[in-house]
């Protein structure tokens, strides 16, 4: 699963549809496994019926007029009947929409929307499947369990897939590889928890917004809380605000304004976090300075230049990092 | 009450929607979907009727497809007859005057569907034509019945193309338009009265069908 992260208005929805064949570019090409779908300069342009592609839409736009079994079954008209109705039945079975075949979509919830758009862009069996902020048309509490059940499914269906949005949350939990989409280009394409914690430019971090994304264990929960175990060498041992819902494998985010600095032999605080280690590098970056804190993880903290001189901030300079665990924003994570 | 004239106006009527039903929706569907750049010459071309005296018209008609054009000599050849003065040479002026108002309704009314749900259509590996058949015709048709509605009621009334092109043949090419005008030409007031009623209540029937469908669908298509 390859996301597709820009802010509105960066091109995200315009180079989908240019790879599904909806919308013509104006110049290059499109190629997939070999085959080329769209090349300018030689004049080829596939139309979108022969690209085999799933595209499932923001709103899902399922046909209105038609049953969910006829949603579903909408693509397979090369299909002799009796092989129609058993992948209609099958894909029913997968997405859980059996008990609905009958209804209309506007009979439906939008989780139930979400499914059958899902079984009727799969059923044709494409050979990619493009998602257009899925999730974006939804309020914020549907958007959490359809966000977990679209994981599922994606993984579940195991087809090349490519993932538009605007939103960190559903980068981080549904993809696995994120391309950074800024003004019409690919500015950074990576592991996801990667473009996060070492974006390429200045640009790309005020998009990504997030610096540390730790790929992380869940080990207990109580109280409320989750303590979380992040991967690095040697790891470190977190604590955050149980968000519900997430599984074992999650990431760890934490913005590096969040991250407080102070000298070792500082009072006890109110943070849940604390976090000794040695500063691994120091970068100036205007009033600011962002200092890299090496404790088990590389933990990205920015402070003003008067704290880092105050503190005498430079590589090999002994450090607790404190963050509150309500800092610590815990996302789930697709297995790998 | 002339009924020559009414059959006549009914048969011509009905042929004419049925004629701009097969080739209005393909003209309304190709407006709508269509990227070239010059399309709007075709929606004036389209409009034409709606703006020129019907005389104007039947005369261009009957210049284009007299006996001595070649355009007249083919529809001779084909039709069996001369174009002027048969009610077949009507049948294509009447289709041409009333194009408008089959082809406008009919473009509002496809343009109205979702442009994602043809897109998704797309996608789903259905052509362009199964999907005007699958999605577009399915979820436009109120307006698709209020465009043939509104062109047959157009052509029930005609009255300045049927003259210049056809005359005033009874039972071949004297419609009830016509028939009224010559009503009243001879001062018979009782019978135009008889077809001048007649063909206003049968206007206004009409035209209240067309809107009350267009109020109230009989089933809903919008999704929220």
């Amino acid at each position: 699963m390859t996301v597709l992260f820009g802010p509105s208005g960066s091109g995200k929805t315009t180079l989908l549809r240019a790879l599904a064949g909806l919308d013509r570019p104006e110049s290059g090409s499109i190629a997939y496994g070999g085959s080329v779908w769209f090349d300018h300069a030689r004049g080829v342009e596939l139309p979108p019926q022969d690209r085999h592609v799933g595209l499932l839409f923001q709103d899902y736009a399922l046909f209105p007029h038609l049953s969910v079994a006829s949603n579903v079954g909408y693509g397979l008209h090369r299909l002799a009947r009796g092989d129609r109705e058993a992948r209609v039945s099958e894909m029913a079975e997968r997405f859980g929409i059996t008990s609905l075949l009958a209804r209309r979509p506007a009979e439906l919830s939008s989780g139930q929307r979400q499914r059958v758009a899902l079984a009727r862009a799969m059923a044709p069996r494409p050979g990619l499947l493009l998602l257009d902020e899925p999730l974006s048309a939804l309020d914020a509490p549907a958007r959490e369990g359809l966000r977990a059940e679209l994981r599922r499914m994606l993984e579940a269906a195991a087809v090349p897939a490519i993932l538009v949005t605007h939103d960190r949350v559903e980068a981080l939990a549904l993809g696995d590889r994120l391309a950074v989409l800024l003004d019409g280009s690919i500015r950074q394409f990576g592991p996801v928890h990667e473009v996060f914690s070492t974006p390429v430019d200045a640009d790309v971090a005020r998009v990504v917004g997030t610096e540390n994304v730790f790929p992380s264990r869940l080990v207990r929960r109580e109280d409320g809380l989750v303590v979380l175990h992040a991967a690095g060498s040697p790891g470190a041992e977190l604590v955050a605000v149980d968000p519900g819902g997430v599984e074992e494998e999650v990431y760890a985010c934490i913005r590096a304004e969040e991250v407080v600095l102070e000298p070792q032999e500082g009072p006890e605080t109110s943070a849940q976090n604390r976090l000794a280690g040695v500063v691994a590098r120091r970068q100036e970056e205007g009033p600011l300075v962002r200092i890299t804190v090496d404790c088990g993880v590389p933990l990205i903290a920015l402070v003003t230049r008067g704290s880092a001189r105050r503190l005498d901030l430079g590589p090999g300079c002994p450090v607790v990092a404190l963050v509150k665990a309500q800092s610590v924003r815990v996302v789930p994570r697709r297995a790998r | 009450m002339d009924a020559a004239a009414l059959s006549l106006s009914i048969q011509l009527a009905a042929l004419t929607t049925a004629a701009l039903v097969a080739l209005g929706l393909p003209v309304a569907w190709w407006l709508v979907t269509s990227r070239w750049r010059g399309k709007f010459l075709v929606e004036a071309v389209v409009a034409l009727p709606i703006v020129l005296p019907p005389t104007v018209l039947g005369f261009y008609l009957l210049a284009g497809l007299g006996p001595r054009s070649p355009a007249g000599r083919l529809f001779e050849a084909l039709v069996g007859h001369p174009f002027p003065f048969s009610f077949s040479g009507l049948l294509v002026a009447s289709v041409l005057y009333s194009l408008p108002f089959a082809v406008q309704p009919f473009a509002g009314a496809l343009a109205g569907v979702d442009r994602r749900l043809i897109e998704a259509s797309h996608t789903l590996g259905v052509s362009p034509v199964g999907t005007f058949f699958r999605v577009a015709l399915p979820l436009a048709w109120p307006g698709v019945l209020a465009g043939a509605v509104l062109s047959f009621a157009h052509t029930l009334g005609e009255f300045g193309v049927v003259l210049m092109v056809g005359g005033n043949i009874p039972g071949k090419t004297r419609t009830l338009a016509v028939a009224i005008f010559d009503h009243v030409e001879a001062l018979e007031y009782p019978a135009a009265h008889a077809t001048a009623g007649l063909l206003l209540a049968v206007s206004f029937a009409v035209l209240a069908l067309v809107y009350g469908l267009q109020r109230r669908p009989f089933f809903r298509w919008s999704e929220r």
